[in-house]
């Protein structure tokens, strides 16, 4: 854990608490049962917009607290350990976007509005299953924008797309123009198939050329900070079971055999929290933010594959129980470690920043 | 708030500094500028340049060389800010820490904890002048992971004891003065029968052999005491607390071995820039062979993390005022991506990459091979990769004692 500020101690306690008593996993099985499309809860969003999370990296000027990234990923790595379920992560990367390369016109229309949860914001930007950012069909012409983005996660409950086309990011609202084809993945959380057909999108003209980089870093830095939590939480979980579960009239705990392998995931897990920490640290001292969001991710996606994995095996037989909330963490990890950058990608993402 | 807590206000900070500017003018040699301490490696030749000598009489003088160790005993008498502007301007010019080995790395520290009050003046300014090698005798041939068991026996005879036995993996015992032991004293307890003494190595009875190693090299040696005499002064702390001193002292090499510092700078060089000197690259400057290029991506990621995690891990023990959970794991991290990356170099290289002398390989070329073979001691020493498993799973972790 990153030396904290009292602010910062304070937020990650405040999320900590109630994501353990408010929104525990059970909650999570709520909302599946529930079935709605956006696959998240309402009345459980509105109260974490009312905490004030919806604008932690959105500046005071436009209605959010400006509390920075650090304290961003310390809420969102407390809800990833419960499985929350809620756009935060998609509406706040969507919010970076216009932060970095909206108009004053723009941040003074959406980003109070983002604050506050009153609307919800994705970023719709791979076109196929796997990420290829720079692969893009969707054009704009005339202010009209067209084309189809796969597995935009969120989008079920979005009122603002963020949408990569060839020359660059726009907004475009919900309405007439866009089309959502559900695609419920393993995780049970909204994914769409959206398409635009002659939209009207308002283009984020600042930020440069890197724009488009620069948004996805954040995103896979802050879904690296979900990942860290969940595995933290497979970890925790795995761990109790071991010291309780007892076979040949011992607990499982006393074996050398699993101490040795829970010892390599705890070493796992120290580098993956290294990583996403210094992910967020890039993203606050604003220097070395692509090389620190490549490592971040490709460490979240390497350690929480391994954990969700083990966390499975050691637990046995019920570790495969819909029962059980293992079994979750196993399927949004996988969907998670698709998203923004599998490790291949990212990997040769990291070569191309060593110059190799 | 940093201003209160600061005792050294920034004004003071900065006259100590021009101190330091003036005393590394006056006495850093130029010729050694950039050369390394060639007395703290054990494998380093034992004779110093006049110039090396001027350089570390002029630090030990000033107890600079263990700036923080306490004032009365020879040390720098220095706060951790101050020691840091030392670091700095020594830096600045090239100047090496002419003082090192174990006795500042592992014994001095332990001494400065458990030792008596003689003991501390007849040990450690010889220490801080950098005048005296320490060496280890803690393993023995049946006490390696199961260190506890050694049987290295050290019989009371009033005024002495008298140590039958023998130690192995004595690093650069064959240039040591003194040893720090861990020997037994009692045989009906295993643990509460450990005592720590000290053992002079040119006392009668003391015969020390080199061991030559996989790498060519004999960084190690056995250690055999035939009726060796030891004061009983040399006895530190009391007689049966061996056990919890000598684990004390682990601690301080677990530290140095887990390489945040000096194994950050030995890998200093990216793997992709050794890459580039062996293997073919395409149009664009990239390593042609993608599965090579993605396994140097992955190494190096990983290594990323792990420099991450040891400056985590210094900054929570700092914030905390002990030592960080995290400390447990970083020696198993640090050593097992050190030899990964050694086993990476070599194969990166091919055949020239496994040369073992003469002609036809550079020299950094024949240095990896040998790095490439000693780094095997790392997960072994200073705790094996298990030992440190079984540590993290039982103290860390909880889980109780396997049978």
């Amino acid at each position: 854990m990153a030396v904290l500020n009292e602010e910062q101690e304070m937020l990650r306690d405040m999320a900590r608490d109630w994501a353990t008593n408010k929104s525990p996993v059970t909650e999570f099985r709520k909302v599946r049962a529930a079935g709605e499309p956006q696959a998240f809860d309402k009345g459980a969003w509105n109260t974490m917009a009312e905490m004030g999370w919806a604008g932690v990296i959105i500046p005071e000027a436009y209605g959010g607290s400006d509390f920075g990234w650090l304290s961003m990923g310390l809420i969102v790595e407390e809800l990833g350990k419960t499985l929350t379920a809620s756009p935060l992560v998609a509406s706040t990367i969507a919010a970076s976007a216009i932060i970095l390369g909206g108009s004053e016109d723009q941040k003074s229309t959406w980003l109070p509005r983002l604050a506050s949860g009153e609307l919800v914001a994705t970023l719709a930007v791979d076109e196929g299953p796997r990420h290829a950012p720079h692969s893009c069909s969707t054009s704009v012409s005339g202010g009209k924008l067209s084309g189809t983005k796969a597995f935009v996660q969120e989008a079920h409950g979005a009122d603002l797309f963020v949408v990569a086309a060839k020359d660059g990011l726009y907004l475009v609202e919900k309405g007439d123009g866009v089309t959502l084809s559900t695609r419920k993945l393993t995780d049970q959380r909204s994914h769409a198939e959206v398409t635009f057909d002659g939209t009207p999108a308002d283009s984020l003209a600042g930020g440069g050329e890197s724009l488009l980089d620069d948004v996805l870093d954040r995103a896979r830095i802050l879904t690296a900070c979900e990942m860290l939590g969940m595995a933290q939480q497979v970890f925790d979980t795995t761990l109790d079971y071991l010291k309780q579960r007892v076979q040949f009239n011992q607990v499982l705990a006393t074996f050398q055999a699993l101490q040795h392998r829970m010892a390599d995931l705890f070493g796992d897990l120290a580098m993956m929290r290294s990583a996403v920490e210094g992910g967020l640290q890039a993203l606050d001292s604003g220097f070395g933010v692509a090389r620190a969001a490549t490592i971040a991710k490709s460490e979240a996606n390497r350690v929480l594959h391994t954990m969700s994995r083990e966390g499975i095996q050691l637990h046995g037989g019920i570790g495969m129980t819909d029962e059980y909330d293992i079994g979750f963490y196993l399927k949004r990890a996988r969907v998670l470690e698709a998203s923004w950058g599998s490790s291949a990608y990212l990997r040769d993402r990291f070569a191309k920043l060593g110059g190799y | 708030m940093a201003t209160q807590l600061d005792s050294n206000p920034a004004s003071d900070l900065d006259s100590f500094r021009d101190e330091v500017r003036q005393f590394l003018a006056e006495n850093f040699p130029a010729e050694l500028k950039g050369t390394n301490n060639a007395l703290s490696s054990v494998e380093g030749p034992t004779e110093e340049s006049p110039a090396q000598k001027q350089w570390r009489e002029a630090m030990g003088e000033r107890g600079w060389g263990t700036p923080t160790w306490p004032k009365e005993y020879g040390g720098g008498g220095l706060t951790r800010k101050q020691a840091r502007v030392l670091d700095e301007e020594m830096a600045k010019v090239g100047a090496y820490n002419p003082i090192g080995g174990m006795g500042v790395m592992m014994f001095g520290p332990t001494l400065l904890e458990y030792g008596s009050e003689a003991q501390k003046k007849e040990h450690i300014p010889l220490i801080t002048r950098g005048e005296i090698r320490w060496c280890q005798g803690y393993s023995e041939p049946n006490a390696g992971s199961d260190l506890a068991n050694l049987q290295t026996f050290a019989e009371d005879k009033g005024d002495h004891y008298l140590v039958n036995g023998q130690k192995t993996w004595t690093s650069g015992g064959q240039w040591a003065d003194k040893c720090f032991a861990i020997v037994r004293t009692d045989k009906s307890d295993k643990h509460r029968g450990i005592s720590f003494m000290l053992i002079d190595m040119n006392a009668p009875g003391v015969e020390v052999r080199p061991i030559q190693m996989i790498s060519g090299m004999s960084p190690f040696c056995e250690t055999f005491f035939t009726d060796v005499k030891v004061p009983k002064e040399n006895l530190v702390g009391e007689e049966g607390q061996g056990w919890t001193i000598g684990k004390r002292l682990l601690q301080h090499e677990r530290t140095n071995l887990s390489g945040g510092g000096a194994l950050a700078r030995l890998m200093g060089t990216s793997l992709a820039d050794v890459a580039k000197k062996y293997v073919e690259l395409d149009g664009d400057g990239a390593i042609a062979d993608k599965v090579l290029r993605d396994r140097i991506a992955d190494f190096e990621i990983r290594w990323n993390s792990f420099l991450l995690t040891a400056r985590r891990a210094t900054e929570e023990s700092k914030a905390a005022g002990g030592v960080s959970e995290i400390s447990s794991v970083l020696k198993k991290l640090g050593t097992k991506l050190g030899q990964e990356r050694a086993e990476l170099i070599i194969e990166i290289a091919g055949m020239q990459g496994l040369g073992w002398e003469g002609g036809g390989f550079t020299e950094a070329e024949l240095s990896a091979v040998r790095a490439w073979l000693f780094g095997k001691a790392t997960t072994i020493y200073g705790g094996s990769t298990e030992i440190q498993n079984n540590i993290i799973a039982k103290r860390v972790l909880g889980m109780l004692d396997h049978q």
